[in-house]
């Protein structure tokens, strides 16, 4: 009878597990996407109550306690959160994946020495192991959601000896590793060894900056994967394992993208204040560019986008802080009204996460096949009147193609300055992310519109209506 | 933990990576985010292993740490769902 129980389960798993791959091979297209999200869902609920039949889970009560205080702030944070707030709710996620994992590790931890059990090699390495990955998981996703928040200041964060200090800190924990699978009863090392994964997982983020977020955001996802995994080999369950590693590898996925994006390797993002000393981009120079700046009103923008006969709209993360995206879209409109084409140009690494501009679009209802890749719409930008930057910057700075001293030399950009006039609504002159003036803002055919976005797309909607 | 089911885990580890890899390629960049969150959501599942190990009828330091994990992993579920469906939803609706 029991076997007949612990099979059934065993098959439940290997059906949840099918339910994920299948719902994240439906996630990839946006025809099955939603779809493929709910059986994802499917699969968790089915996931999570053959996990109740087992019979080594009796504590129902409590458990129940606990699975309704999550899915209410799950469901209360879900439906409250603001689309621009979407990263943020994202890293938060990744760091309470992260948690549930090393504490599941923890806790075995604790039961197995409770037992008076001696733990073998390897049981000691993939508890150690998911200590160190969720533990990282969960303090790094909290730091990114402090700089994404603006709790904390979202510029890289850098100290004297910062190299010296991280790798002492990591060879700490290597040595505590080592001690622990010899003498596994020593709870102190082991708490120790708790300590330095959550000083770890700080470390790693505090000196990455908020541009490069996208790609922090998607490895820390990979991240709360991998612990997943790591629990799964700690508690000896093949369904956490599957579906971490399912999980590990998209976020991998979408990290070497966002790298690519910016022209940079992995370890240049993660390393460039983590581990050499500080001469990132982010802190050299501001790079002086001769030019004279032209400035121009709403009123007079309004003309020469109500009289073009293409219009490409660049949102940047400053649409996002705004909160710009519907103001966007009446804009869009109101110029369609008027017999301009209008399409959007989007960046991959726009934003503070990938695809950050897309859902921001997505809400403001602009349908995704008026959206442009960087790789289809540049080719475009020969035959656009006007191109309107909207709280970018350093994804159209053209310094990227020519400027070999530049910090985002070779990252590929919009191609903006190609177009008959760009016009680039923007707060001040300061410079973006990477620190770099951007010599575009000195062109001859680019007019600045200072102000915040949302006041001044709103200011120009409402002189094209006059026109 | 013997050797053996070590090593039987870590081939379904990496065969699963394996899948992971050939599943997320080429995905358009309009779903990104939704993809990042639905996988986030995902790996949630830690909330099995959290439940094994508050199973137990007593409360001690396992079972009160296992339940810390429950509550956290299902945030991540529930949340990480509905927010993605959200999202998905606002794609949608636009293709009429």
């Amino acid at each position: 009878m029991d076997s007949v129980l612990t099979n059934s389960i065993e098959l439940s798993y290997l059906v949840a597990a099918s339910l994920f791959i299948l719902g994240l091979k439906k996630l990839g297209s946006p025809a099955t996407a939603r779809g493929g999200n709910q059986l994802a869902a499917v699969g968790m609920l089915i996931a999570v109550v053959a996990t109740l039949l087992d019979q080594q889970v009796i504590n129902y009560g409590m458990i129940a306690g606990g699975i309704v205080i999550g899915s209410v702030i799950g469901l209360v944070a879900a439906q409250k959160v603001e689309m621009t707030d979407m990263p943020q709710l994202v890293g938060l996620f990744n760091g309470l994946g992260g948690a549930a994992s090393a504490l599941v590790a923890i806790a075995e931890f604790w039961r197995l020495l409770s037992l008076g059990e001696t733990l073998t090699l390897t049981t000691s390495l993939t508890i150690i192991l998911g200590v160190l990955i969720g533990g990282i998981t969960l303090t790094g996703s909290l730091v990114a959601f402090g700089k994404l928040q603006g709790i904390l200041p979202g510029r890289p964060f850098v100290f004297p000896l910062q190299k010296v200090v991280n790798f002492a800190i990591l060879g700490g924990f290597l040595v505590g590793s080592v001690y622990l699978a010899i003498a596994p009863d020593a709870t102190n090392i082991f708490l120790a060894l708790v300590g330095i994964s959550l000083i770890l997982g700080v470390l790693f983020v505090i000196p990455i900056g908020g541009g490069d977020m996208p790609v922090v955001i998607s490895l820390l996802n990979s991240y709360s994967g991998l612990a997943a995994s790591a629990a799964g080999f700690v508690v000896g369950n093949n369904m956490l394992i599957i579906a971490g590693a399912l999980v590990g590898a998209s976020g991998i996925i979408l990290t070497q993208i966002m790298c690519k994006a910016m022209n940079r390797s992995i370890t240049n993002v993660l390393f460039a204040g983590f581990g050499s000393d500080s001469d990132s981009g982010a802190t050299s120079g501001a790079g002086n560019i001769e030019g004279t700046v032209k400035s121009v009103d709403a009123e007079e923008s309004a003309m020469m986008l109500g009289y073009a006969r293409s219009v490409v709209i660049i949102p940047g993360y400053g649409m996002a802080v705004a909160q710009a995206q519907h103001s966007v879209k009446e804009l869009a409109d109101m110029l369609e009204k008027q017999g301009v084409e209008v399409k959007y140009a989007i960046h991959p690494v726009a934003g503070r996460m990938p695809g950050h501009m897309n859902v921001l679009l997505a809400e403001a209802n602009v349908p995704y096949t008026q959206l442009y890749d960087m790789d289809d719409i540049n080719p475009q930008f020969d035959n656009t009147d006007v191109a309107l930057v909207i709280g970018a910057n350093d994804v159209v700075n053209p310094a990227a193609r020519h400027d070999k001293g530049s910090p985002i030399y070779g990252m590929p950009i919009l191609e903006v300055d190609k177009a008959k006039t760009t016009i680039v609504i923007k707060r001040s002159m300061n410079t973006g992310f990477s620190g770099v003036q951007n010599e575009l803002f000195f062109g001859d055919k680019t007019m600045m519109l200072f102000g915040g976005a949302k006041e001044v797309v709103e200011k120009i909607s409402a002189e094209i209506k006059e026109l | 933990m013997t050797t053996a089911t070590l090593l039987s885990s870590l081939f379904v580890f990496v065969l699963a990576s394996f899948v992971g890899f050939e599943l997320i390629n080429k995905v358009p960049p309009t779903l990104h985010t939704p993809l990042m969150s639905g996988a986030n959501a995902i790996s949630g599942i830690a909330v099995v292993g959290a439940l094994l190990v508050s199973g137990e009828q007593n409360l001690n330091l396992t079972v009160i740490l296992g339940l810390i994990a429950v509550v956290c992993a299902t945030i991540n579920v529930v949340g990480g769902f509905l927010v993605t469906d959200r999202m998905l939803q606002m794609f949608k609706k636009k293709e009429v």
